[in-house]
């Protein structure tokens, strides 16, 4: 019997994080694969009993939740990542998995190097066996690659939106076991001391449901209003790909790609952008896509919904226009 | 203040990744090479910092003879010398990477004194490990924090800024010395001035070589000798296409009623 598959569930607000469920899927598929190991969360903070017992339907058997207010208090990666690479050590756990968000990664990588084993990051697939095989992205999923992984205790981070979230209605709940973890003042030097609050009345692009995008056609800083235009009568927020930030036109914050965001709105109105894979990797997500771009043979098309060929100067105030007439 | 920048030689890839024959390398017959987005941004933050306090700065890179161009690109951009730890060509996984950073770290340590802070991209452009720059870290005894996208200096510590999940920011103070892993965005990296470009072409580069990995040697010789590695490349694929039919909704301006036709056909318009 295989030992049981640590997965690391990040929370906010009383909710699990989407891609930790996702990673719980992931766990509970490894788990049959393994022949019947148990999938066993780990959470941080005071909230983390009430989302770790919830977990159940996702599969997990026991939710460990660390209250200690050193480590609960503020995210402190170090402490994290040891607090991970302990709780893997005393269970004996057989893999450990963490979403592949910002945090996940940083933690696992602690928990890696403090353990001294190795790490594959972003895998969609694992098939167990005397040596595990992994695919894992590279290039943020514009390439894959088979490898193998091979130590006592198998470190992966999850690529999000590999596996659906796996929700089992009437399932136990899991059970909630306090877990106090022997992290030392070194790996505690490290964590949030400050906070500053998102600008008021701004839409993310991660969480928005409709994206105009633009890219080297806009052409200058200037012509982004005839976006922003387009944005405002769509209630969408404004994102851009990478030649836009590295000319200067728009704040990085606004960058979807490889190096800037993953976005996964309902609509993408992609204008000006050619699609390289920096950029298609950050929107292909996206449940439908409408191209505006001179360019009937550019990258973007084959990815794209629907299009309008042409120039995004006279289009984009037309479309806003012809919503403005019917409105 | 004393800053070491690791880098990493990737391919620029364009509109289409195109891989050799036995599924190994992306085919770079055609391609150009660049230093991975977020470590550019690293060579220019380390040189805007030593131009505003002072100091020296340098730029590491393990990697193939060729990698050269990466580090007098960066020397180019302001950093003062550079080294290579020159592999044989083939792919090194992490840990073998950070192991082999951080014993050059501790030997340019013993000859030239500490590095202040040692600058890091938050991940890889084309293997995306995620994890070299905390593996130093971690064996150094250093602070660490990922992600970075403001650095701002003080005497004997710096304040790190970055992105929060759920947006805003979330600050982090570490205690020099330390290291940091930064993301694109965190400044604007210059272009190289001509003169920058002359003199980084008369600049020595260290050289030491590492050869291939210890962590290829335990590979060869089978699971056997029961050494952790991983992940060790066995192919590269393409992902599938997605494969989408394109509609066209028209040409120029006379197509915005059937583009709002659809944004209110698919809902994300009222009508």
């Amino acid at each position: 019997m295989s030992g049981p598959i640590v997965v690391l569930v990040e929370h906010a607000a009383g909710e699990p994080d989407r891609v930790s469920l996702e990673t719980l899927a992931f766990a509970r598929g490894l788990a049959n694969a393994l022949g019947g190991a148990t999938v066993e969360a780990l959470l941080f903070g005071d909230a983390g009993a009430g989302v770790g017992a919830s977990l159940g339907a996702h599969g997990a058997a026991t939710a460990h939740v660390v209250a200690d207010a050193r480590l609960a208090g503020a995210y402190a990666p170090g402490a994290w990542g040891a607090t991970l690479g302990e709780l893997a050590t005393t269970r004996g756990a057989a893999a450990v998995l963490a979403p592949g968000s910002d945090r996940g990664a940083e933690v696992l990588a602690h928990a890696a190097a403090r353990l001294g084993l190795p790490l594959a990051a972003n895998v969609l697939s694992v098939t167990p066996g005397a040596s595990w095989s992994v695919t894992r992205q590279r290039w943020a999923g514009s390439l894959l690659e088979d490898a193998t992984l091979d130590a006592p205790i198998r470190l992966m981070s999850m690529a999000p939106h590999a596996v659906a979230v796996d929700e089992r209605a009437g399932s136990a709940p899991a059970m909630v076991a306090p877990f106090a973890p022997n992290v030392g003042d070194a790996d505690l030097v490290v964590r949030v001391t400050g906070h500053e609050p998102p600008a008021k009345g701004s839409i993310s692009l991660t969480d928005a449901k409709v994206v105009v995008g633009g890219g080297r056609g806009v052409g200058s800083s200037d012509a982004f209003a005839e976006l922003e235009e387009l944005a405002e009568l769509l209630g969408a927020a404004v994102g851009v790909s990478r030649v836009v930030t590295s000319n200067g036109w728009r704040p990085h914050t606004q960058q979807i790609g490889q190096t800037g965001q993953r976005i996964a709105p309902d609509l993408y109105i992609a204008c000006g952008i050619s699609g390289a894979i920096q950029h298609i990797v950050g929107c292909k997500s996206a449940k439908r896509i409408l191209a505006i771009n001179t360019d009937a043979e550019s990258p973007i098309m084959g990815i794209a919904d629907y299009a309008v060929i042409g120039d995004l100067h006279t289009i984009v105030p037309a479309i806003s226009a012809e919503i403005r007439r019917r409105a | 203040m004393n800053i070491l920048v690791c880098v990493k030689r990737v391919p620029q890839t364009g509109g289409r990744i195109v891989l050799t024959a036995d599924g190994q390398e992306i085919d770079t017959k055609f391609l150009g090479f660049t230093i991975s987005p977020h470590e550019e941004c690293g060579v220019e933050e380390a040189v805007r910092i030593i131009e505003a306090g002072g100091g020296s700065s340098a730029v590491l890179t393990l990697g193939p003879a060729a990698a050269e161009e990466q580090l007098r690109d960066a020397m180019a951009l302001g950093i003062d010398r550079a080294i290579l730890l020159e592999t044989d060509g083939s792919e090194w996984d992490p840990m073998s990477t950070a192991a082999a950073i951080v014993d050059a770290v501790r030997t340019q340590e013993a000859a030239n004194g500490p590095f202040d802070l040692i600058v890091f991209g938050n991940e890889s452009a084309d293997s995306g490990g995620f994890q070299v720059g905390i593996r130093v870290a971690v064996a150094l005894g250093r602070p660490v924090v990922s992600g970075l996208k403001g650095l701002t200096m003080g005497s004997g510590s710096v304040t790190a800024r970055r992105e929060s999940a759920g947006g805003g920011w979330e600050t982090y103070e570490l205690t020099l010395p330390a290291v940091v892993g930064v993301k694109e965005g965190i400044n604007l990296p210059r272009y190289p001035s001509v003169p920058g470009r002359l003199r980084a072409r008369k600049k020595e580069v260290e050289r030491v070589a590492v050869g291939a990995t210890a962590s290829r040697a335990a590979l060869a010789a089978g699971s056997a000798t029961g050494a952790p590695i991983g992940p060790v490349k066995v192919v590269l694929r393409l992902p599938e296409a997605q494969g989408s039919e394109v509609e066209i909704l028209g040409r120029g301006a006379e197509a915005a009623p059937a583009v709002v036709d659809m944004l209110q056909r698919i809902g994300v318009l009222g009508s």
